[in-house]
C-alpha cells in the first residue's frame, strides 16, 4: 500500500512538471515558433509608446531576454525558493510558493490566486454535495424502478440537464430569480463564508443548483447505468439468497460497486471545478479561479496564466491522486495489481 | 403466515388440483420437506413471453438429494431461484404454482417472510464463486453478514461462527483466511467458502446450482464429497442442479430431467440411470464421460440446440431434435403435447416420462439400441 | 495597449445624428443654461455646463467596461485616466474645466502661471504656488515634480505604460537611467530645481507646446519616499482634492476628500462630491443601464454607450435629451503609401481623393452619429484646426469625372489594382474598408482588402515599411487621436518623416516631405500661440495637397448624462469625455 502510494505521488508530481512545461511551451515556445519575437512579447506589457528602449527595458526586467530553458527553470525554481523582483526603487521578495509577478497588474500572482480559491471552492464543494446526493439518489431510484414513470421522468429531466448548457440554465435562473420573481432581489453576489455563513449559502444557492443541475443529470445517468449493471451481478443474487433486506442489497452490495466508476469521474470533475468553474463564475460574476483564468488569457498576462493553469492542474492531479487512493480503499483488488 | 397458506391445510400440498400426476407422493408424510407443484415462471420481454419454467412439480425429503438435470436454458436454474423466491424482484416475472417448504406455501406468501426463510431454512450455492461473492468484502465479512441477518448476535460471535464454518468446509488457517478477499482464494477454496456461507445457518434445504462447473476435475470431486458429507451431518435436503449427469450419478437419490422448461423424465436415480424412458435422457447418458470406453465408440449425444422458450410451439418440444421423431405413433398429431405418464419399471413405481412413443417401443429401443452402446 | 492608437477610438458607438452643429461654437455662455437637468436638450453639454451646481456633497460614481492601464499618474497613457487623475494628482498646468472651446485652454495648476519659455523655446520655467501640500500635510516642492517626471519617463522597466515625451525632449534624456537604477538623488541634470518652488526644464529642441506636456499626469508630484515603483498605484499620495481610501487592482477604487488640499490654491477644481467611487470591468450594457436608471453618475471610459443601448436611447425622447454626441478628437483616414506603386504618383493619389464616396463610408461606419465626413486630418476639436476641403464633391459622394481625369494623368486611365489593409477585429473599420472598396471599383481601382489583427497591426503589418513594400499595401485604413489637443500633437506622429520607424510607426503613408517636416519643426518653435496654431492648419493643407492621406471621418461618441449628474460639460481637451473635475452628483 505504501509503495502504491509513493508511486502515485511520484507520478502526480511528474505529471505536474509535464503540465507546467507544456503550458510554458504553449505560451512561450509556440508564439516564438509562429514568428513572434521576445520583443513583441515584451511590447504587450508596454503602453502605446512602445519605443525600443522601453521594450528592451521591460524585456530585460521580465527575463524575456534569457534563453527559454532558463526562463522555465526560473519559473519552477521560484515556486520552491521564491524570487526577487525589481519593479521600483527597491527589490521586492516574493516568498515561496512564488508563481511570479504580474507586471501588468503590479501584483504577485500567488496571493491573487489564493484570494480566489475560496470562491471557487465554495462553488465547487456546494455544487458537488448537491449533485452527488441528487444525482446518485435519482440514479438509484431510476435503476430500481427501471421502466417506470418515475424512471422515465427522471431520465427526461436528466437528458435536459445534460443537454442544456450551463450558461443557459445559469442565465435563466439568474433572470428568473432576480428579475422575474425577485427572490434574490439584490442580485447574486459572493459573500465570504467567514463574513456571514448564511449569506454565503443564500447567494451560492442559485449557482450551486445551476452547476449541480448539469452534473446531477450526468451522475444520475451514470448511477443508473452502473446500478443496472451491478444489480444484475451474481453477487447481488447471492446477497438476496442470503436473505438480506432489499435496502441492504441495494445500499451495501449494489451501490458500493456501482459507485466505483463514479468516484473516478467525480475525482476528475471535481478537480476540474476546483481549477475554476469558468462558465458558472462568469454567468454569476463570481471572482473565482475560472473567471480569473479567462481574464488573464484575455489580458495575455502570462505569469497569471501560468499560475492559474498550474494551480488548476494541481487540483486536477491532486483529486486524481485522491481518487486512486480512495479507489484502493474501495476496491481491494486494486491494491494488488 | 401468509394469506395463501391460510387457505390451505398446513403441510398438505394441493396435489389434487394439478393436472399432472404427482409421483412418489406420500401425502401428509412429514419427511417431505420441499414440495413443488406445477411451478410456472414466465418472463415478459420485448420479444415475447418467455416460459422459462412451465409446469414443474417435484418433492424432496429431508436428507434426500434431488438432481435436476438439463442443458443450459432448460429452466433448471430458474426453477431453483423460483423456489428461493428470488424472482419476485424481477418486475417482468409472472410466477404461479405452489412451493411448499416445511409446510408453508411460499409463492403466495409475504415476500418479507420468504426473505427471512432465505439463507436460514433454505440456502443456495452458485456456479461461479468468484462472481457470486462480492469482490469488495472479505470472505469473513460476507459470512458474518449471512449469519447476522438471521441471528441476533454480536460481530464477534458471528466472526467466530464464520471461522468455525470455514474450518468445517476444509479451509486451512481459517482464522487468517477469514479476512481474505474472494480474489485471494483459489477456485476450490472460494467454492468451499461459498458453501460455508450457505451452511452458516444450518439450512434444511440446500440448493446447489452447478456447484462444480467452474472448477477443475479433482476439485470437483472434493466439493461434491464435501456437500455429501455436510448433507449427512446436517441432514439437509439437497437439490443439485447440473447439466452433467456424472455429477449427480453418485449423489442423487432422485432425478428430474428438464427440457424446454418442462420435466420430461423423473424418477429415482436407479430408474433414470438404468431404465431411462426418454430419448433426451438417453442422449444425456450418452454424453457422460466414461473412462472405460473409447471416445469414438460412444453414442453420439443430442444434436441440435435447445429450443427457444419464447412462443414455444405446441407438441413435443424435443421433437425437432428427436432421432425417433419419424417412428409412426398412433393418434398423435404434431401439436399434441406429451404428458408425463408413469412408466412400468423394474425399479418400482414413481418413474415418469413424457414421450409420444409407446412404452414397448421405448423399452425396445433402450434395450436393443442404446444400452449396449453405453 | 497593444497599438499606439488612442484606445478611445476603439469602441465608438454613436446613435444620434447631429451633423456639424456640434462644433458650432458656444451659443450660450457657461452659466446661461443649466440649473435644471431635465430641461437640458440633447448636446447641451457640448456648449454649456448642464445642471450647473456649486452644491457640495454626495457621491460621484464612475463605472467602465475597461480597466485602466494604471491609475498611477506616472504609469498611464489612457485618455480617461489623464482626465480622472486630476482629482488626486495636480499637474503643473491643466486644461480649463469649461464648456466648448474654452476647455482647450491650458491654465496653470500647481504653477502660478503658465511656463515662461526662453526666446528659443528651449528652456521652460515654472514657479509653484505657495501652500501646496500632499495628503499627509507635507509641502509639495519642485523636487517632487521633478521626481515624478523622472520616474514616469526614465524607468520603463517598472513603469512602462506612459508616453516618454519628456525623455524625448529633455537634454540628456537618452543617457539618464532613471531614479530606480541611478541612485544619485540629484537626478537628471536638465531639470533644475534651484529652490523648492522653481522648476526649469531644458530641452534639446525648441518646443512651444511644452505647456501641453506640463498638463500630462506625469507632472503630478510624487514624494520619493512613497514611491514603490509599479506598486505605487496601490498607495498613491494625493496632491488634489481627493485621496484614495481604497484601491483594488482590476476592480475599482474609492476616493474621499483630502483635508490637506487647499481650495485657495486651486481655482479650477470645484470639488463638489464628498466621495468618488470607480468600478472597472463592468459590462458596458450594465453601465448603460445604470446611467439610464440614474444609479450611476458617469461612464468613466467616455467612449459612449453600447450598440445594444442605442435603440433604447434613440426611441425615448426623454433619454435622447440626456445625450451628447461630441467629437472624440480623432480622425479615421486612409494612408496612401508613397513607396507602393502607383501611389508614388500624386495623380493616382488624387484619383482616390476625388473618386472616393465618403458618404458611403460614413454610412458603413454607422451613419452620421459615428462621425462627420472629414476633409482634414486635424479634427475640429483640436487646437489648430482649419476648415478646408481641397477635394470637395457634391454630397461627399465623389466625383467620377475628376477621378478619371487624375487616373489618366497618372497613366492608369482604366484604373489599377492595389491592396487595402484594415484591422479584422474592428468591425467598424472593416465595414468602412468594404465601402471604400466598393466605391473605388466604380472608377476602376480594384482594392483587395487585407485584414490583420489589431494587436499587431502597426508592429508587424501596416506600420512595418518592409512588410508594406513586400506585400504592396498601397492603402492603409487607420485612425488617430492626439496625445495632446494641438495640431502638432496630432500631426507630428503621423506625417513627420522622423515618425517613420522600422516597426510600429504611425506614419503609414511613409510621408517624408522636407517642406512639411520643416513647417512642423518651425511651428513647434513658435512661441506665439495664435501664430503657431495657424501653422498647423497650413501643414494640414500641405498634406492634403500631396494627397497622401484620405480623411474619412471625424469620430464622435454618444454619451449619456444621467439626471442626477450635475455640472456636466464635455471637455474637448480630453477626447470629448465629460470633464471629471467639474462633475458633481445630486445623489
Amino acid at each position: 500500500m505504501a509503495a502504491y502510494f509513493i508511486r502515485r505521488v511520484f507520478g502526480a508530481v511528474l505529471l505536474l512538471l509535464v503540465v507546467s512545461a507544456v503550458t510554458f511551451a504553449i505560451f512561450f515556445l509556440v508564439p516564438r515558433m509562429a514568428g513572434q519575437t521576445m520583443d513583441q512579447l515584451a511590447a504587450q506589457y508596454v503602453g502605446k509608446d512602445a519605443n525600443p528602449d522601453t521594450v528592451a527595458a521591460v524585456k530585460k526586467n521580465l527575463g524575456l531576454d534569457q534563453p527559454l530553458y532558463a526562463q522555465y527553470w526560473d519559473f519552477i525554481r521560484q515556486i520552491f525558493v521564491g524570487a526577487d523582483y525589481k519593479f521600483g526603487p527597491d527589490v521586492q521578495h516574493c516568498d515561496a510558493p512564488c508563481f511570479g509577478y504580474s507586471f501588468k497588474r503590479h501584483i504577485e500572482v500567488w496571493p491573487e490566486i489564493v484570494s480566489r480559491i475560496p470562491v471557487t471552492f465554495s462553488l465547487a464543494i456546494g455544487a458537488a454535495v448537491i449533485w452527488l446526493i441528487s444525482g446518485i439518489a435519482t440514479g438509484v431510484v431510476s435503476a430500481l424502478k427501471r421502466g417506470s414513470f418515475l424512471d422515465r421522468f427522471f431520465m427526461s429531466v436528466a437528458l435536459a440537464g445534460v443537454s442544456l448548457p450551463i450558461f443557459f440554465t445559469g442565465m435563466l435562473a439568474l433572470g428568473v430569480l432576480t428579475v422575474q420573481w425577485p427572490i434574490w432581489s439584490d442580485g447574486i453576489n459572493y459573500v465570504p463564508f467567514t463574513e456571514s455563513p448564511l449569506d454565503w449559502a443564500w447567494n451560492l444557492l442559485v449557482p450551486w443548483c445551476s452547476l449541480a443541475f448539469l452534473y446531477s443529470a450526468l451522475y444520475a445517468r451514470l448511477t443508473r447505468a452502473g446500478m443496472l449493471e451491478t444489480m444484475s451481478e451474481d453477487y447481488i443474487r447471492t446477497a438476496r439468497a442470503k436473505g438480506l433486506k432489499e435496502s441492504r442489497v441495494v445500499g451495501k452490495h449494489g451501490l458500493r460497486a456501482a459507485l466505483t466508476p463514479i468516484v473516478t469521474i467525480f475525482g476528475m470533475d471535481f478537480g476540474l471545478l476546483l481549477g475554476g468553474a469558468v462558465i458558472t463564475e462568469t454567468v454569476f460574476s463570481f471572482q473565482g479561479m475560472g473567471k480569473y483564468a479567462i481574464k488573464s488569457v484575455q489580458d495575455n498576462d502570462l505569469p497569471i496564466v501560468m499560475g492559474v493553469t498550474l494551480t488548476a492542474a494541481f487540483f486536477i492531479v491532486f483529486c486524481n491522486l485522491l481518487v486512486d487512493l480512495v479507489y484502493a480503499a474501495i476496491d481491494p483488488r486494486v491494491r494488488y495489481s | 403466515m401468509s394469506e395463501v397458506s391460510k387457505e390451505q391445510t398446513v403441510g398438505t400440498p394441493a396435489a389434487a388440483a394439478l393436472g399432472e400426476p404427482v409421483p412418489a407422493q406420500r401425502s401428509g408424510t412429514e419427511d417431505t420437506f420441499l414440495s413443488v407443484r406445477d411451478l410456472r415462471i414466465h418472463f415478459r420481454t420485448d420479444d415475447g413471453l418467455v416460459k422459462s419454467v412451465d409446469g414443474v412439480s417435484f418433492d424432496v425429503k429431508a436428507g434426500e438429494t434431488l438432481g435436476i438435470v438439463g442443458e443450459s436454458g432448460s429452466g433448471k436454474s430458474v426453477t431453483s431461484l423460483g423456489v428461493m423466491g428470488l424472482h419476485h424482484a424481477a418486475p417482468n416475472a409472472r410466477i404461479s404454482g405452489e412451493v411448499w417448504l416445511d409446510g408453508e406455501e411460499l409463492i403466495g406468501a409475504d415476500p418479507e417472510h420468504v426473505r427471512q426463510l432465505r439463507g436460514q431454512k433454505m440456502a443456495m450455492i452458485f456456479q461461479d464463486p468468484l462472481s457470486a461473492m462480492h469482490p469488495y468484502y472479505t470472505v469473513g465479512a460476507q459470512i458474518v453478514e449471512a449469519y447476522r441477518v438471521h441471528n441476533k448476535v454480536t460481530r464477534k460471535v458471528a466472526r467466530a461462527r464464520a471461522i468455525e464454518m470455514l474450518d468445517r468446509v476444509g479451509i486451512p488457517e481459517p482464522g487468517k483466511r477469514v479476512d481474505s478477499y474472494p480474489h485471494e482464494f483459489s477456485g476450490g477454496m472460494r467454492q468451499r467458502a461459498m458453501i460455508a456461507m450457505a451452511l452458516v445457518n444450518n439450512p434444511q434445504l440446500l440448493i446447489a446450482d452447478e456447484p462444480t462447473t467452474a472448477l477443475d476435475v479433482t476439485v470437483q470431486a472434493q466439493i461434491l464429497d464435501l456437500i455429501r458429507d455436510l448433507q449427512k451431518e446436517f441432514g439437509s435436503a439437497v437439490i443439485m442442479i447440473t447439466h452433467d449427469l456424472g455429477v449427480v450419478a453418485e449423489m442423487a437419490d432422485k432425478l428430474l430431467v428438464m427440457y424446454g422448461g418442462r420435466c420430461i423424465e423423473r424418477g429415482t436415480a436407479e430408474q433414470v440411470f438404468y431404465e431411462p424412458r426418454h430419448p433426451y435422457t438417453w442422449g444425456l447418458l450418452g454424453s457422460m464421460p466414461r473412462i472405460d470406453r473409447d471416445q469414438t465408440e460412444r453414442l453420439i449425444p443430442v444434436k441440435g440446440s435447445p429450443p427457444s422458450l419464447i412462443n414455444v410451439p405446441d407438441g413435443c418440444a424435443f421433437n425437432p431434435r428427436c432421432p425417433y421423431a419419424d417412428i409412426p405413433k398412433d393418434n398423435i398429431t404434431r401439436t399434441t403435447r406429451p404428458e408425463l405418464t408413469e412408466t412400468g419399471s423394474g425399479f418400482g413405481s414413481g418413474h415418469f416420462s413424457a414421450c409420444h412413443m409407446s412404452q414397448e417401443e421405448r423399452t425396445r429401443i433402450w434395450t436393443e439400441e442404446i444400452a449396449p452402446k453405453l | 495597449m497593444k497599438t499606439r492608437k488612442t484606445t478611445l477610438l476603439v469602441a465608438t458607438t454613436v446613435v444620434l445624428a447631429l451633423g456639424a452643429s456640434a462644433c458650432g461654437g458656444s451659443k450660450d455662455d457657461e452659466g446661461g443654461k443649466g440649473g435644471k437637468g431635465g430641461s437640458a436638450a440633447a448636446d447641451a453639454a457640448l456648449t454649456s455646463i448642464v445642471n450647473k451646481s456649486e452644491k457640495k456633497g454626495g457621491t460621484v460614481s464612475f463605472e467602465m467596461s475597461d480597466e485602466p492601464d494604471s491609475l498611477d499618474p506616472g504609469n498611464t497613457y489612457y485618455g480617461w485616466v489623464q482626465n480622472f487623475s486630476r482629482l488626486y494628482g495636480r499637474t503643473l498646468t491643466s486644461f480649463k474645466p469649461a464648456a466648448g472651446k474654452e476647455g482647450l485652454k491650458v491654465v496653470p495648476d500647481l504653477a502660478e502661471s503658465l511656463g515662461k519659455p526662453s526666446a528659443d523655446a528651449k528652456t521652460w520655467t515654472y514657479t509653484l504656488k505657495k501652500g501646496l501640500k500632499f495628503q499627509d500635510g507635507t509641502p509639495i516642492t519642485s523636487k517632487d515634480v521633478k521626481y515624478a517626471v523622472e520616474r514616469s519617463n526614465f524607468a520603463p522597466e517598472a513603469l512602462s505604460n506612459g508616453p516618454t515625451y519628456f525623455k524625448a525632449h529633455l537634454v540628456g534624456g537618452d543617457k539618464y537611467q532613471g531614479p530606480y537604477k541611478d541612485k544619485n538623488p540629484a537626478g537628471i541634470a536638465s531639470i533644475e530645481t534651484p529652490d523648492d518652488t522653481t522648476i526649469v526644464f531644458k530641452l534639446k529642441n525648441a518646443f512651444a507646446d511644452f505647456d501641453y506636456l506640463a498638463t500630462f499626469s506625469q507632472t503630478a508630484p510624487v514624494p520619493r519616499a512613497a514611491d514603490k515603483g509599479a506598486e505605487y498605484v496601490k498607495h498613491i499620495v494625493s496632491s488634489g482634492p481627493y485621496k484614495f481610501s481604497s484601491y483594488e487592482e482590476g476592480k475599482g477604487a474609492t476616493l474621499v476628500r483630502n483635508e490637506n488640499w487647499d481650495a485657495k490654491t486651486d481655482p479650477i477644481r470645484p470639488a463638489l462630491p464628498d466621495k468618488i467611487t470607480v468600478r472597472f470591468g463592468v459590462k458596458q450594457e450594465t453601465v448603460d443601464a445604470n446611467l439610464i436608471s440614474d444609479n450611476l453618475t458617469v461612464d468613466g471610459a467616455g467612449t459612449g454607450v453600447a450598440p445594444a443601448t442605442q435603440p433604447k436611447v434613440l426611441t425615448d425622447p426623454k433619454l435622447k435629451k440626456q445625450t451628447d454626441n461630441p467629437y472624440a478628437g480623432a480622425t479615421s483616414y486612409i494612408g496612401l503609401n508613397v513607396n507602393v506603386a502607383p501611389f508614388n504618383n500624386i495623380e493616382c493619389r488624387k484619383a482616390v481623393q476625388w473618386g472616393l464616396d465618403k458618404a458611403s463610408v460614413q454610412a458603413a461606419a454607422g451613419g452620421d452619429p459615428k462621425g462627420d465626413v472629414a476633409s482634414t486630418l486635424i479634427p475640429p476639436s483640436v487646437a489648430g484646426y482649419s476648415k478646408f476641403n481641397l477635394y470637395e464633391t457634391a454630397g461627399n459622394k465623389g466625383d467620377e469625372a475628376k477621378a478619371k481625369a487624375a487616373l489618366a494623368k497618372c497613366g492608369h486611365p482604366n484604373g489599377f489594382k492595389t491592396n487595402l489593409s484594415a484591422r479584422s477585429d474592428r468591425p467598424s473599420e472593416m465595414a468602412m474598408a468594404t465601402a471604400v472598396q466598393a466605391s473605388l471599383k466604380k472608377i476602376g481601382i480594384e482594392a483587395e482588402i487585407k485584414s490583420f489583427p489589431a494587436g499587431k497591426y502597426f508592429q508587424n503589418f501596416a506600420g512595418n515599411p518592409s512588410y508594406v513594400k513586400a506585400n504592396k499595401l498601397g492603402m492603409i485604413m487607420t485612425a488617430w487621436g492626439a496625445d495632446w489637443p494641438t495640431g502638432f500633437g496630432f500631426l507630428d506622429q503621423i506625417i513627420n518623416g522622423s515618425a517613420i520607424k522600422p516597426s510600429g510607426g504611425n506614419n503609414v503613408q511613409e510621408l517624408n516631405d522636407p517642406a512639411i517636416n520643416k513647417m512642423l519643426n518651425e511651428g513647434i518653435a513658435t512661441t506665439d500661440t495664435a501664430a503657431r496654431e495657424k501653422i498647423w492648419g497650413e501643414v494640414d493643407k500641405a498634406v492634403a495637397e500631396g494627397g497622401t492621406a484620405v480623411p474619412l471621418l471625424y469620430r464622435k461618441n454618444l454619451l449619456l448624462r444621467p439626471a442626477s449628474a450635475t455640472n456636466v460639460t464635455v471637455s474637448e481637451a480630453y477626447l470629448g469625455m465629460y470633464d471629471y473635475l467639474l462633475m458633481g452628483s445630486a445623489k
